[in-house]
């Protein structure tokens, strides 16, 4: 028991401890994850999908891989950029 | 018993244990001499090496059997001829092999450094290398549609999208003026950067943690077998980090060449 509290006092400690600033601090510590995770949401069904589709017409037609493979990649660049935009809001949550 | 131990391993306010350094200890380098740090170093080499290589193909005899230098140069060149500019321009789109070459060879020399070891910082990620880039892609394609469609003709159909019903063009065009002239040199500068960073982050991230489980100063000899699986984690995210390297200096070139390709021949 002695332990757990250690923990917790390790990793969060009570609120009344923390000035201004390290509140802050915490408050976007927090939030930069919760930004990446909801960022990475949207992104992650839709590359999904665009790598199922492209694999589904491969799979159909093997001589139009080579045009299906770099209109996939274009699809996933486009797609990926908004989970890359939730990493850099991360990036700029957490350190800036 | 074992939470004790984890309490030590969090760190506890003490110095010892896992902490993540700041951002700027990882990212920002001291300057070697005014202006010029190991990221301005790496750039210029990956552009000095890049160059060195096709010079030295260029240099030897077209008519034997290739080999060597030639042989990668001439991988190099048909690979951005065949994968890239066939399938997003077609035949006549061939005049830009050298522009798209550069470029790719640039960018993945410039991603390489970012695992090999005791360099182990990709020059892209920072923000200097990938904005000037897009920045030169998005004068590139602008102006090749300005050259071939003149400049009312490109801004026509940049805006003017034809095909679209008259009333929808109220919300058409504030979505082309801005995706195109806005958001397109953005994200391939933010994609690229974003990428790297990410990737650059990862590696320190589990090197920090393996030195951490293995070098504690508990000496609890139980953490170190477990160090074993975060450098396990290390060598697997170095082999991935050389195919998002190529990935991205791929894609890259690819919405390079779409850009331009649109711009030179407008959708009917």
């Amino acid at each position: 028991m002695e332990a757990l509290t250690r923990i917790a006092h390790a990793s969060i400690r009570v609120a009344a401890d923390l000035t201004p600033a390290e509140a802050k601090a915490n408050a976007a510590a927090q939030m930069a994850g919760l930004a990446y995770g909801l960022a990475a949401i949207g992104p992650g069904i839709g590359i999904g999908m665009i790598f199922g589709k492209a694999i589904e017409a491969m799979a159909r037609q093997p001589e139009s891989a080579g045009m299906v493979r770099t209109t996939m990649f274009l699809g996933v660049a486009f797609t990926e950029a908004l989970a890359l935009i939730g990493f850099v809001a991360f990036i700029l949550l957490k350190f800036a | 018993m074992f939470l004790n131990h984890i309490a030590v391993i969090l760190g506890e306010g003490s110095g010892r244990g896992f902490s993540f350094p700041p951002i700027n200890t990882i990212l920002r380098w001291r300057d070697v001499v005014p202006g010029i740090n190991k990221v301005v170093i790496i750039a210029i080499l990956s552009a000095v090496i890049g160059t060195a290589l096709f010079l030295v193909a260029a240099m030897k005899d077209a008519r034997k059997a290739p080999k060597g230098s030639r042989n990668l140069a001439e991988i190099i060149v048909e690979f951005i001829e065949k994968n890239i500019i066939m399938e997003t321009m077609g035949k006549d789109g061939m005049g830009w092999t050298p522009f798209l070459l550069t470029m790719f060879v640039f960018i993945y020399l410039c991603n390489l450094p970012g695992i090999i070891p005791f360099i182990q910082m990709p020059a892209t990620a920072r923000m200097g290398v990938p904005a000037f880039m897009a920045l030169l892609v998005w004068v590139v394609f602008n102006a090749t549609g300005i050259k071939h469609q003149g400049l009312f003709g490109y801004f026509k159909n940049v805006l003017f999208p034809p095909g679209v019903p008259k009333a929808l063009y109220i919300l058409v065009t504030p979505i082309e003026l801005i995706s195109t002239l806005v958001v397109r040199p953005f994200s391939l500068a933010v994609r690229l950067f974003a990428n790297m960073l990410a990737g650059h982050l990862l590696l320190v991230i589990f090197a920090l943690l393996t030195q951490a489980l293995i070098q504690a100063q508990t000496q609890k000899f139980f953490l170190m077998p477990i160090g074993v699986l975060p450098f396990a984690l290390l060598i697997f995210l170095t082999g991935f980090e050389i195919l998002v390297a190529f990935l991205q200096a791929y894609i890259f070139t690819v919405l390079t060449a779409v850009y331009i390709g649109g711009a030179t021949h407008p959708e009917h």
